[in-house]
């Protein structure tokens, strides 16, 4: 049997596919900035000198590492207003799933760039009066994210992706909206078969860019 | 008359139960130069880094003009406050053997750093006065290269210009020249010689003993877990006393000619 390929009913729907691609966009930005944000506080809360601190930090990147976003999306939506007195829409709840998720991976990301900085950098910039702050701020974090922009972009693809587990919640976006169509137009292949292109056509020109940036820093070191 | 900048009383520090000094007494007064001299793991860096704390020193004081910094504790090393760290370094340059450039930065960025980030000076300011503290050690023309495509020697000098532009009371150089190739050990040497003449007060720890012989106005020979002798250059580099002493400058000279 030959199945007949026919796309018609996908490109009639396209106003809604964009629709998603807007929700899907919305989604990434804001978990790229709150994820990618929320690891560095927790790459610093690991590093703490202060204990308990330093063992919360712990704990949230175990925590969160080790338990499928997913089900946490599902969590949020679902379990955190029966015990909290807050709704959560599947926005935030998404939000809330791959965030915490990706702040837990990019502070892993973090700890590594610093820890990557030879001590002498600190010992320098402590020398001429800098506090700590400052020493991170000038001196080592502008050296460390030039060494991990590779990692971190990774992640953000990671996080581009993660956005369909937010139709799990019916979160409004591609592959939300393509589930829409599909059920409509009884034509799944073509369907998931569009959704899946256009990721590829978005991601695939990030990830190239991230070749040749890796390949720039490599060379200017 | 004249007060010490520096004084160090019962001065100490351990690491667990490796004692590596105690018991140090230092009086340091403006426009002294001190070479400070021993066999490798006497202690030379750790006196050094605990002056400006980068080590924490474990017992004793440290004064600068008069004012006491720190606090003895009575678990563990001395403890400061970031504030006081802060304000100390500022007094307290440093120069170590593997320069430490900010490789991220000019060279005129490493000098102003200091300034625009601790002191608040503005931007355009801070790099006018690296320019000037630039030419002082011959590397105006370098102001806006980046640091790798300095020879070591012009970077030892970057770094050196780095702590002047704080305007420190007191300069520590750690073995400013052990990293250098044997040519470019001159260069930076001569740089020091200058602030020498300025009257600048300095501690230097070198195994360049000629260098330190010129240089000083005192020698500290470490030994021992402590200052095991000291005096002019004179007294101790020509007629040392003490037997550890003699050993020591003995083996610099097996190879003279
Ligand atoms: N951070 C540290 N932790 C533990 N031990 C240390 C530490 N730093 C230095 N030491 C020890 O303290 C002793 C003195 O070391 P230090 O580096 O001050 O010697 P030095 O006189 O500078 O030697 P060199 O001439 O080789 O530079 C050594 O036994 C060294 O192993
Ligand atoms: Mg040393």
């Amino acid at each position: 049997m030959t199945y007949i390929w026919n796309f018609q009913d996908v490109f009639n729907n396209w106003y809604a596919l964009a629709i998603g691609a807007a929700g899907t966009l919305r989604l990434f930005v804001v978990c790229l900035v709150l994820g990618m944000g929320l690891g560095l506080v927790i790459a610093l809360g690991k590093r703490s000198k202060n204990r308990p601190i330093r063992w919360l930090a712990t704990a949230f990147v175990e925590f969160f590492r080790n338990t499928p976003v997913l089900v946490q999306i599902l969590w949020f939506y679902y379990a955190l207003p029966i015990i909290a007195p807050i709704e959560i829409g599947p926005f935030l709840a998404a939000i809330l799933g791959i965030s915490l998720n990706s702040a837990a991976y990019s502070a892993e990301i973090y700890r590594g760039g610093i820890q990557s900085i030879e001590p002498g950098q600190w010992e320098a910039a402590r020398a001429i009066g800098m506090n700590g702050l400052q020493t991170l701020r000038r001196v080592i974090l502008p050296q460390a994210i030039r060494r991990i922009i590779p990692a971190l972009t990774n992640r953000g693809v990671e996080i581009f992706k993660m956005t369909t587990l937010a139709s799990v919640v019916a979160y409004v976006e591609l592959l939300q909206q393509g589930k829409l169509i599909a059920s409509l137009s009884y034509n799944p292949l073509e369907v998931y078969t569009v959704i899946a292109a256009i990721f590829l056509i978005i991601l695939y020109p990030i990830v190239r860019l991230t070749y040749a940036l890796e390949r720039h820093l490599a060379r200017s070191d | 008359m004249n007060a010490p900048v520096l004084r160090l009383s019962g001065f100490g520090k351990h690491f667990g139960s490796l004692r590596v000094f105690s018991d140090i007494d230092l009086d340091v007064m403006p426009g002294d130069r001190i070479a400070i001299l021993g066999a490798s793991g006497s202690g030379k860096s750790t006196l050094l880094r605990c002056i400006n704390v980068l080590e924490t020193p474990s017992e004793g004081s440290l004064e600068l003009d008069g004012d006491v910094v720190g606090q003895p504790s009575r678990s563990g090393d001395m403890r400061f406050s970031e504030r006081e760290l802060c304000a100390l370094r500022q007094r307290v340059g440093m120069v170590f053997q593997q320069f430490n450039l900010f490789p991220h930065m000019t060279v005129a960025g490493n000098v102003a750093e200091g300034l625009k980030t601790v002191r608040g000076v503005p931007a355009q300011k801070a790099q006018e006065r690296a320019v000037t503290e630039l030419q002082r050690v011959g590397l105006a023309d370098k102001a806006d290269t980046f640091p790798s495509r300095l020879s070591g020697g012009q970077k030892q000098r970057v770094a050196i210009a780095r702590a002047l532009a704080m305007d420190p009371e007191i300069l520590l150089f750690d073995e400013p020249t052990s990293a250098l190739d044997p040519a470019l050990v001159g260069e930076v040497l001569g740089v020091i010689e200058q602030l020498a003449t300025e009257g600048r007060t300095m501690l230097l720890v070198t195994h360049e003993i000629g260098f330190a012989y010129h240089f000083a106005t005192r020698i500290l020979f470490l030994a021992e877990g402590g200052i095991y002798e000291s005096g002019t250059p004179d007294d101790v580099l020509k007629n040392p006393k003490r037997p550890l002493t003699q050993q020591f400058l003995a083996e610099h000279r097996r190879f003279q000619f």
